[in-house]
């Protein structure tokens, strides 16, 4: 299922801009003559990539059929509203984004034959995608291989580095360790219940977090994992009170979020008392819409992005998001990161003054963002970025409150010594 | 001391692990009574049970934003008249697949497992496509949520003692239609000798229908019930399956005694072990014991001994 959408993302542009629609025509001319003369197609791309004189084609790959477009629809939003907006102020060395989306439909094998695609047959000059760690590590080999460039969004557990992917989530140290150093420092926890689903993510940012603590010489109460998918947890809630741990660290994911923190609140755990209280990594204001507010109210969250962060790039974005979307929607962590892979890419291709994908990934590290959402972000040596992590407290109506962020950039550290 | 535990603490965890068990046994129950009326007595494989019951899921939370909207004194009521539009939706769904699908197959027990394995998929796209694919929040009335305090460590959430009195509730009510009404009557001899059940005077087909009806409508009163617990999302219906399965088969085909005790005995142990193990653990132990079993007894705990 190919779905190009030039002609779209003209319009949309083309309605963004009601006033100053005239103009834009001329621009755009005015800009690829001008690039024409001094950027012309011959210099800036010389491996063969999909660029021509006026256009650029990049592709979006992510799930949105099966059971991960619940999660991944955010980000494909995200991506094409960056792309229309690098589109609205001229494109990238003057010539204009064009999208080719391909489905993985939830299905690893698939996302790996649909970056086979994008990078043989259409030569796109970079990749947006993923969403599970499955689904990157089933198109690693395709993108070293065939040498393109993937730009990727989710938190996710690091232990990985390849100089064909960007991460624009927070791998697992920054998300978790300053969460944790937090709620020991402010809320004086000494006991912690680790929990999660049962697969890579969890156990591996559990493990971290497990070490942390125990460096501090804190106790670990319980650590457990349940099935993907399962959705009784009367059991571990029992034991949960029995143990009276200060914190209940919670990685749980996808539908079995619902079950969990509704039934926590049927057995009568008011997290607002924070008796325990609840620390997670893996509930965004997405997942917050099918758990529902008034279940998730008094829970913290640590992160590196919230809807509510009250700085005027957010403030723009939202705004921006919500007009090209719909005023329902809500922007979980996830969507924010892959908002600024478009924009990381952009500014990478004009530091190299080229869509070469070995100049963009040799002009990558260093990247600067002053305009991303979350504020200020840097592209490490290591194909991570420089984030702040921030702490959420959940409201009713669904969103956070900024409680707490760090003072410095974190720095992204995917083989963490001492912490595997 | 028992381990880390006193002995009041051992206790209460007695009690709660206990009353854990009960629930997910009601919950058991629930899922499969619509599976093993429609396995047990039509012999077809429903595949899409699940979807059947997030149709319920669904029906509940159009209610709540209804009555949110146009009726906000009726909100801490709406609950009930959600699971009686849950049946009836599901009902009059199941009706319109049996005349359109099912009932070209019933000789032959691979394909319907193929079909309602389609039918699955296009529910669950419909659902995408109609409710979106993110996961929809359905709001629940606060007297629903929440939990008794029996004593000082012991609490019983709610949430799961309604779960548990409607389980008994349906449970009795399939009992009397099957056993001790003329319509249930008729059901079962169909079941045990169709030829002869026609011979007699007694509208097979319509027999069926109406059975497959009734399944997929308890499938929908147990959807609409688990919003309490659970997600509601297109595919939210693949998390129920497996265990429905297990259950109806474990406890033998054909027989509701059977799926009443095997939902009993795989939610004891399940709960028990989780308590004493880590969840996947408990899991996969589950599970080892019920093939266990099942290799010992093909048939399952219960089964009946008809002609076919």
């Amino acid at each position: 299922m190919s779905d190009e959408t030039p002609s779209s993302s003209m319009n949309i542009s083309r309605r963004s801009l009601l006033a100053g629609a005239a103009s834009i025509p001329l621009l755009a001319a005015f800009n690829s003559v001008a690039s024409a003369q001094g950027l012309p197609t011959a210099v800036v791309n010389t491996t063969g990539l999909a660029v021509t004189d006026t256009t650029v084609k990049v592709g979006i790959l992510h799930s949105v059929t099966g059971t991960m477009a619940i999660s991944e629809t955010g980000s494909v939003q995200a991506e094409k509203l960056a792309i229309e907006q690098i589109n609205a102020t001229g494109g990238i060395l003057g010539r204009k984004i064009e999208v080719i989306q391909e489905d993985g439909g939830s299905d690893w094998p698939t996302f790996a034959e649909k970056a086979k695609k994008l990078l043989v047959e259409d030569k796109v000059a970079s990749v947006f995608g993923c969403w599970t760690s499955a689904s990157r590590k089933a198109v690693l080999p395709v993108f070293e291989q065939y040498n393109g460039m993937l730009y990727y969004p989710t938190f996710y557990e690091g232990l990985e580095e390849s100089p064909n992917v960007i991460y624009t989530g927070q791998e697992a140290t920054q998300q978790i360790l300053a969460g944790i150093d937090w709620v020991v420092k402010e809320k004086g926890a000494k006991s912690f219940y680790l929990l999660g689903s049962d697969y890579i993510w969890p156990r591996t940012s559990n493990k971290i977090a497990r070490k942390h603590i125990e460096k501090k010489g804190l106790e670990v109460v319980g650590e457990e994992y349940y099935p993907l998918g399962h959705t009784q947890f009367n059991s571990v809630i029992n034991k949960i009170k029995l143990k009276k741990p200060d914190v209940i660290y919670a990685i749980i994911v996808g539908g079995s979020n619902v079950a969990f923190y509704k039934q926590l609140k049927a057995a009568g755990i008011d997290m607002t008392k924070e008796k325990p209280l609840l620390l997670t990594i893996s509930v965004t204001e997405d997942e917050i819409l099918g758990i529902g507010g008034e279940n998730m109210v008094g829970a913290y969250a640590s992160m590196k992005y919230f809807q509510s962060l009250p700085n005027d790039n957010n403030k723009a974005f939202v705004a921006a998001f919500k007009k090209m979307w719909g005023d329902n929607i809500v922007i979980g962590d996830v969507t924010q990161a892959a908002y600024l892979g478009p924009w990381l890419w952009k500014a990478a291709v004009e530091k190299a003054g080229s869509f070469d994908i070995d100049k963009v990934r040799t002009a990558s590290p260093g990247i600067e963002l002053t305009t991303a959402p979350e504020g200020y972000v840097k592209i490490h040596e290591n194909h991570h970025l420089w984030s702040k992590t921030r702490i959420g407290h959940a409201r009713a109506d669904g969103q956070y409150d900024l409680v707490y962020e760090t003072k410095d950039l974190m720095e992204p550290n995917p083989f963490p010594e001492g912490y595997q | 001391m028992i381990g880390d535990y006193t002995y009041s603490e051992f206790f209460s965890i007695l009690a709660m692990q206990g009353f854990a068990g009960l629930i997910l046994f009601s919950v058991f129950v629930l899922m499969a009574l619509g599976l093993a009326i429609i396995f047990g007595q039509m012999g077809v494989i429903n595949m899409a049970h699940g979807e059947f019951m997030i149709l319920g899921a669904y029906v509940t939370y159009l209610c709540s934003t209804l009555v949110t909207t146009y009726l906000p004194a009726f909100f801490p009521y709406y609950f009930f008249l959600a699971m009686a539009l849950a049946f009836v939706a599901s009902f009059s769904l199941g009706v319109l697949v049996e005349w359109v699908l099912i009932r070209h197959l019933y000789r032959r027990p691979l394909d319907t497992l193929l079909a309602t394995w389609g039918l699955s998929l296009v529910l669950q796209q419909f659902y995408r496509s109609v409710f979106g694919a993110r996961e929809v929040g359905v709001t629940l009335p606060d007297w629903m949520m929440g939990s008794v305090s029996v004593s000082e460590t012991i609490e019983v959430p709610l949430n799961g003692l309604f779960v548990m009195a409607l389980t008994m509730i349906i449970a009795l009510g399939v009992y009397f239609i099957m056993y001790r009404s003329s319509w249930g009557k008729r059901v079962r001899a169909v079941v045990q000798n169709r030829v002869m059940a026609g011979a007699v005077g007694i509208n097979t087909k319509m027999v069926d229908r109406m059975t497959f009806g009734l399944g997929c409508g308890i499938a929908g009163i147990a959807g609409s019930a688990f919003t309490m617990i659970g997600s509601t999302g297109p595919t939210a219906g693949q998390l129920y399956i497996v265990d429905t399965f297990l259950v109806v088969v474990f406890g033998g085909a054909g027989s509701l005694i059977g799926t009443i005790a095997s939902a009993f005995t795989i939610s004891q142990a399940q709960s028990t072990m989780e308590f004493f193990l880590s969840g996947s653990m408990a899991k996969v132990l589950t599970l080892l014991t019920v093939v266990g079993i099942l290799m010992l007894r093909p048939q399952g705990l219960f089964s009946l001994n008809i002609r076919r």
